[in-house]
């Protein structure tokens, strides 16, 4: 049997704090008084969110989101939403252009201190089938706040 | 057990390494690899016959035409069909039972009628007949399984009391390697009067399959599964039901005269075959089953159910490894989770190791959701697999698990 440890490549994309994140999701649960939600799947590998949010004059009051998947899209989820309340709409979507950026290995969205907790995906950029994975609840968002 | 490491070398997509480690390919019951026989006879057939099929004059195309019906006899006699006319070459399985259900389903099913499938079914087994009866306003009744995911006989019996007119289900599941009781389900459904629908897109590889004694009506194969190209597969079936049906696609080859406003159509199996058909995949299908039978399906059958036996004895001992399916018989499928590490995490972290495996729903979706899981992880077999690759997947296994925090790194 291979004992040998985990590959570097492994164990940068399942952080601690992803798997904190997975574990224990921050915000999660319906949304009272939702003004937008949107419901997204990936029917790759099922992972699910629905993303509510509060939205008053182009600010984001409250977000919260449901959902269940792998590890990479629930943790992406919950650390959006610790980073999404009071932000304006350009804002978020500002935000979703670096995570975006990240993904595709960009190396200054993935030091940049605006994406808060979500840096631990940064690992995420070398699977490239995962990346729909931590992109589906920043679709969501992209979804919601355009409608 | 088959000398793997021998057969290995047949097929030369597994020499490959994949992230810098052997390859151990555990998605069989997705699409197998295939062998430089099944390759060479592709290349052969394109070197030296390649014409269109039942057109040509000339000895090019006669000689095309004869490997194609070749095939046809050979495929036939493999699965013990009851005359080589009642094998319709398809796309593969979902194309054979969308044949069924748009033909013989949009003929003999209407309002107020029942189709019954089953809860193990692919979705491929399952769609076409929610479609046939959303467009006839019939109704779908899904047999339940048992806890160890076999077909639930009494929830079976129970639906056959509407004496539905199509009963269909899989003869092994793609998702736990259940192996269904085909010739009593069939008995019992015949009895009330419904035309049996077999899924054998994980049979034919698997077990010997023998069409005359299992006595189903329609019988859906896939070639890719069993070492032949994608794109090949068939519909076999009593030839007097397929006499009766109506066609399914219009076009070429499925005529016998075309008047301004009408047609009149070809015999079967040609009534069933409009256009140019996968010739190449023919001879390619032909070539695996000269392969697959010179090693014997018994032998093949039992090699698989050691690695299933052994691989659930190895994940079993992992502390939080859920297997599912039943104890015992099953075909070379195992299915599992692994506490809550998302099976999709675990394919990610075995492929680190070069094992893949399949994760997601597997296409039973209503599967999933009796079984209370959103995906799970499957692990799945074929005659080049050997116990080292059942202790590689134990191994890399138990990495996720370090990685998750399950066992000490
Ligand atoms: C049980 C079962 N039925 C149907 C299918 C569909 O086969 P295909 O995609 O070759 O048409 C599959 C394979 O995915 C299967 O495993």
């Amino acid at each position: 049997m291979d004992t040998s440890p985990p590959e570097p490549r492994l164990s940068a994309l399942y952080q601690e704090l992803i798997l904190d994140h997975y574990r224990r999701p921050r915000n999660k649960g319906a949304l009272e008084g939702a003004t937008h939600s949107v419901s997204l799947n990936n029917p790759l590998c099922g992972d699910e969110i629905d993303l509510q949010l509060r939205v008053a004059d182009a600010v984001i009051r409250d977000v919260r989101f449901i959902g269940r998947g792998c590890s990479i899209s629930q943790a992406s989820a919950s650390m959006m939403t610790q980073l999404l309340k009071d932000r304006t709409v350009p804002q978020a979507l500002a935000l979703a252009a670096r995570m975006s950026a990240m993904m595709q290995g960009d190396e200054s969205a993935a030091k940049d201190k605006a994406l808060g907790d979500l840096r631990a995906l940064a690992g995420v950029s070398k699977f490239p089938v995962r990346i729909k994975c931590a992109l589906l609840p920043w679709n969501a968002l992209t979804d919601a706040v355009k409608s | 057990m088959l000398d793997a490491a021998r057969l290995r070398a047949d097929f030369p997509l597994l020499e490959r390494q994949e992230n810098g480690r052997r390859l151990v390919y555990l998605d069989n019951a997705a699409t197998t690899q295939k062998p430089a026989a099944v390759l060479n006879a592709i290349a052969d057939y394109y070197r030296t016959t390649n014409a269109n099929v039942h057109r040509g004059a000339y000895s090019l195309a006669i000689r095309a035409t004869e490997a194609y019906e070749a095939a046809r006899a050979k495929l036939g006699g493999f699965v013990n069909a009851w005359a080589p006319e009642g094998v319709v070459f398809t796309r593969g399985t979902t194309e054979a039972i969308n044949l069924v259900a748009g033909s013989y389903g949009r003929a003999h099913v209407g309002r107020g009628d029942t189709v019954v499938v089953t809860a193990l079914d692919h979705h491929s087994n399952l769609v076409p007949w929610q479609i046939l009866c959303q467009e006839k306003g019939a109704t779908l009744r899904m047999v339940e399984i048992t806890e160890d995911g076999r077909i639930d006989l009494s929830d079976f019996g129970t639906a056959l009391e509407r004496r539905p007119k199509i009963v269909a289900f899989p003869y092994v599941s793609n998702a736990l390697g259940t192996v269904n009781p085909t010739a009593q389900l069939t008995r019992l459904a015949h009895a009330v009067g419904a035309a049996v629908v077999v899924d054998g897109a994980q049979s034919t590889p698997h077990v010997k399959v023998d069409l005359q004694a299992l006595d189903c009506d329609f019988y859906a194969l896939s070639g890719h599964k069993m070492l032949a190209p994608m794109g090949s597969g068939a519909l076999v079936a009593k030839p007097e039901l397929l006499e009766a049906m109506p066609p399914y696609h219009g076009g070429g080859e499925m005529i016998s005269r075309v008047f301004d406003d009408h047609s009149t159509y070809n015999k079967i199996p040609h009534k069933f075959e409009a256009g140019t058909p996968n010739v190449e995949g023919a001879v390619g299908l032909a070539a695996a089953i000269d392969y697959l039978s010179a090693i014997g399906l018994e032998r093949i059958a039992e090699h698989e159910q050691a690695l299933a036996q052994a691989a659930i004895d190895q994940l079993t001992q992992i502390d939080g490894v859920t297997v599912y399916g039943p104890r015992g018989h099953r075909a070379g499928v195992v299915s599992f989770t692994y506490g809550d590490i998302h099976p999709h995490d675990i394919a990610t972290i075995l492929d680190q190791d070069g094992v893949c495996i399949r994760a997601g729903h597997h296409c039973t979706q209503p599967l999933m959701r009796r079984l209370n899981v959103p995906a799970t992880a499957r692990a799945s077999f074929y005659i080049y697999n050997d116990l080292d690759d059942v202790a590689a997947l134990a191994g890399s296994l138990v990495k996720a698990g370090a990685l998750f925090g399950y066992v000490p790194a």
